[in-house]
């Protein structure tokens, strides 16, 4: 069965029509050659597919396309490219070398992205003292609100690192 | 480097060529290559650990809309027999382990493909099978010389001397299987083009394009230039994209079936567990021999491993007691049993990193029995000379890495006693290990340099799979050139560019960055300081490259810290210090990440990593990134690398030695031994799980 949507993705107006089996991952990648959101699991488990929609972080290979409909999705190659030059995430994951082979890389700076956002909003994690203490933002919270972003090179100090030079 | 001028772009921490594109996820992994007509394969895997396929029913699939073709052994074309039986993919109907491919299908979509592959029916006739290491297993065997040089050695009288020696220690550890789990699981786009003789494409996640082109050449009977194998950018591999695998050749028999159209197979994370290798689990004893002052007098380490019943694999875990240490008696040994398991293969640090976590451990545990720091233990057992080949070392900075290390680590006046500190809740103690790693140059890679517009481009067919190959080689060769690194553009992975290497046991920089100096004087000689255009130049990685008079080693030095939950018998580890002896470093910002990343895979496999076997069912049952653990962010705090100022011309060139792998040699151990020191509990197999802490102790 296929259907057909609209999708916003880093700004432009896309319309396709996908099997309703499609995730928004694939849709992405295989129907829109939008490859900046990667494929490490397909199951949720390591991040490496999230991007922005609608200004939140979510895994894009557990969203069914179809039930994005209309979103604005934001990619790190959307990031890259913002208006006033690369986003301040991007520029901080270059500058420390929070990166390797680059591969979880997009995920990582969307979900850097979106961390901040939830800090920002003030939002608790399993690493805030109290749900109604103040957050703030520091290296225990940006380490636990980025696990659900495996880098397999290893460069997580980096990517703290980075992401804690972002948030100032 | 004799040619480096005074502003070079050698030991500079240049940012990688390539950041930009990866940040905003514009590189193209081999996904992601633009092909015309693309179709998509999914394959079906064996469900039985060991039998035969009895019959392939695919009519329902082939009805499937969209669906172009449905591979069994019975349609599958005949492929050369090349006697590695890992590339002979569907040519019989015989089942060797569990997640073999079976058959395939590939349709228009990848739905398409992935919902017919579940309608092949694959009648499999099951036989019993065996797929657990255990210690002592009958069918142990001595590697043959291709998979394990030297799988046995000896020197001196080891047996006499244990019996006689003051301090007898005699213990046994234990590796579990495990996965490399690249972030980009592997995957090719093949494309065969039937005009004139034919022609392969091959778009591919790979640490060595050209190994890839010339073993799959082989397979199906092809010449080499028939074959292009390309892979710009390669989203991690850690040894398992050293070699093709049996996916690359199901890519390819799929190609070949439907011409004109570039077939993409991604593999799923899950058929990354049975399909392109693991560490193989190790059971190694060891024993040491020691004189009350802590001099070893004899060292025997003995290690058992599986391999599969279609190819030979060792994991040559004992070869680190070879160098080590000083001791007069020492024997080595390797055994392993067939089992009806998975091909194991490189993982970061094969052999080094498994067998010094043991080795390692034996060493504190030896200074723990002796009261001694296992700093002194080691600094009285340094040998002179490497013991193994007798050669004297070209620059083996151990007790360097540890005094300085243990300096800047704060590992003076630590109470020696386990169990002594406690924060709260938890345990805290600090362990040291000591890291090696092999300097290793692979002959035979060619890199040329060409002159145009201003611009000296360099070409060699290397990968760089995070490693920093890319820039790092263009820092080489401006130097090399006495050019500013600007003006310097870098191609690699490519097969159509020169010969190179495959990206493995640390070797690449050392390989390609001679073979880039080489071409560099060879160019400079040609065309002086102010070449015309088009002024070109090649040369390839000379065969006298290493000092063959010595020994020539990386060393390095692990500290860690950890805390043990006394309620929970959680192990965090807070802070870890790594300082280790890599010769010169061509970039510090990308030598910095490999060494900490290499950490950080250690600490993950102190911690985490165990892929766990079913027995009954012969299958790796946690084959995804929510069960088999890796270290998460949440995991890795305060973890640091540095290194000694050094050069070491005897190695290479520019005076650099391999930085890939050492930072996960002997890192599991120092945690191990920090954990002990915490806990007072000795726990001889990996991972350090909650549940070995939560035993009676006594104070």
């Amino acid at each position: 069965m296929e259907a057909t949507i609209t999708l916003h993705v880093d700004g432009y107006r896309r319309e396709l029509t996908v099997d309703t089996r499609t995730t928004l991952l694939d849709a992405l990648r295989d129907r829109l050659g939008e490859y900046s959101p990667k494929k490490g699991c397909d199951h949720g488990q390591c991040g490496a597919c999230t991007v922005l929609a609608d200004g939140r972080r979510i895994l894009s290979c557990l969203a069914l396309a179809v039930a994005q409909d209309g979103a604005h999705v934001t990619t790190a190659a959307g990031l890259a490219q913002g208006g006033g030059g690369p986003h301040r995430v991007t520029r901080a994951f270059l500058e420390h070398d929070a990166y390797q082979c680059g591969y979880c890389t997009p995920g990582q700076i969307c979900s850097a992205v979106g961390a901040l956002s939830e800090l920002e909003a003030g939002m608790p994690s399993h690493a805030t003292d109290h749900p109604d203490a103040p957050v703030r933002t520091t290296d225990a919270e940006i380490r636990e609100r980025m696990s659900g972003n495996l880098c397999r090179c290893g460069a997580y100090p980096a990517i703290v690192a980075a992401v804690r030079e972002a948030a100032q | 480097m004799s040619t480096t001028s005074p502003a070079g772009a050698v030991g500079r921490p240049l940012p990688r060529t390539e950041g930009e594109a990866k940040v905003a996820g514009h590189a193209p992994y081999a996904y992601e290559q633009p092909v015309r007509d693309p179709v998509y394969l999914h394959p079906v895997l064996s469900t039985v650990a060991r039998g035969r396929v009895v019959a392939v029913e695919t009519a329902e699939a082939q009805e499937r809309p969209g669906v172009r073709v449905v591979l069994t052994h019975e349609n599958a074309e005949r492929l050369a027999r090349t006697g590695d039986r890992e590339f002979a993919v569907l040519q019989e109907p015989v089942i060797a382990f569990r997640g073999q491919i079976v058959a395939a299908v590939v349709a228009e979509t990848p739905e398409e493909a992935r919902y017919a592959a579940s309608l092949v029916r694959v009648q499999e006739r099951a036989e019993e099978h065996d797929v657990v290491l255990t210690q002592g297993h009958p069918r142990l065997y001595r590697p043959g010389e291709e998979a394990a040089p030297g799988a046995d050695s000896e020197q001196g009288e080891p047996d006499a001397e244990l019996e006689r020696a003051e301090v007898v220690l005699d213990r046994t550890y234990r590796t579990p299987m495990e996965h490399n789990n690249p972030m980009e699981p592997h995957t090719s786009i093949a494309l065969w083009e039937d005009s004139g003789q034919g022609h392969l494409t091959l778009y591919d996640s790979t640490q060595g394009p050209h190994t890839v082109r010339e073993t799959l050449s082989g397979v199906f009977g092809l010449d080499p230039g028939q074959v292009r194998v390309v892979s710009p950018h390669v989203g991690g591999g850690f040894g398992s994209k050293g070699s093709p695998h049996a996916h690359n050749v199901l890519a390819v028999v799929a190609a070949r079936a439907l011409p004109g159209h570039g077939v993409k197979f991604a593999l799923t994370r899950q058929q990354t567990f049975s399909l392109v290798g693991h560490r193989s689990p190790t059971i190694q004893r060891l024993r040491l021999g020691a004189d009350r002052d802590g001099r070893l007098r004899a060292v025997v380490h003995d290690s058992e491993e599986h391999t599969s019943t279609v190819k030979e694999f060792a994991e040559q875990s004992a070869v680190c007691s070879r160098t080590m240490y000083a001791a007069p008696h020492r024997r080595s040994t390797h055994r392993l049993t067939a089992l009806d398991v998975p091909i194991p293969f490189w993982m970061r640090a094969p052999g080094e990193c498994p067998g010094m976590y043991a080795s390692e451990s034996a060493m504190d545990e030896l200074a723990h029995e002796l009261d001694m720091d296992p700093i002194e233990l080691r600094e009285r057992n340094e040998p002179e000379r490497d013991p193994q080949s007798g050669r004297p070392w070209s620059d083996r900075s151990l007790l360097r890495c540890l005094r300085e290390g243990a300096e800047r680590f704060g590992w003076h006046g630590r109470d020696r006693r386990p169990r002594a500190r406690r924060e709260g809740d938890w345990w805290v103690g600090t362990g040291v290990a000591a890291a090696f790693y092999p300097h290793v140059v692979i002959p035979g890679s060619q890199a040329r340099i060409e002159y145009a517009s201003g611009c000296y481009t360099l070409r060699i067919g290397a990968a760089d799979i995070g490693t920093g190959a890319r820039t790092v080689l263009g820092q080489i060769a401006a130097d090399a050139l006495e050019v500013p690194v600007e003006r310097v553009r870098v191609e690699i992975g490519d097969s159509s560019l020169p010969q190179a290497s495959v990206a493995g046991g640390s070797s690449g920089t050392s390989s390609w960055g001679s073979a880039v100096v080489a071409a560099a004087r060879a160019f400079t000689e040609e065309h002086g300081a102010a070449p015309g255009e088009g002024a070109r130049a090649a040369a390839t990685t000379p065969e006298e490259t290493v000092a063959e008079d010595h020994a020539v080693y990386s060393f390095g030095a692990h500290f860690a810290e950890a805390w043990v939950n006394d309620d929970t018998g959680e192990v965090r580890v807070p802070r870890m210090y790594g300082l280790f002896s890599v010769g010169r470093v061509i970039n510090p910002r990308t030598v910095r990440s490999q060494l900490i990343g290499g950490m950080v895979m250690g600490l993950s496999m102190a911690l985490h990593e165990h892929s766990v076997v079913d027995e009954r069912r012969g299958l790796v049952v946690n084959q995804d990134l929510a069960q088999y653990h890796v270290a998460a962010n949440a995991d890795v705090a305060g973890v640091q690398a540095e290194w000694l100022e050094q050069s070491d011309t005897r190695a290479t060139p520019m005076g650099s030695r391999g930085a890939g792998e050492i930072g996960i040699v002997g890192t599991a151990a120092a945690v191990a031994n920090a954990a002990h020191h915490a806990t007072g509990v000795r726990v001889r197999e990996l991972p350090l799980t909650p549940d070995r802490f939560l035993v009676e102790t006594g104070p």
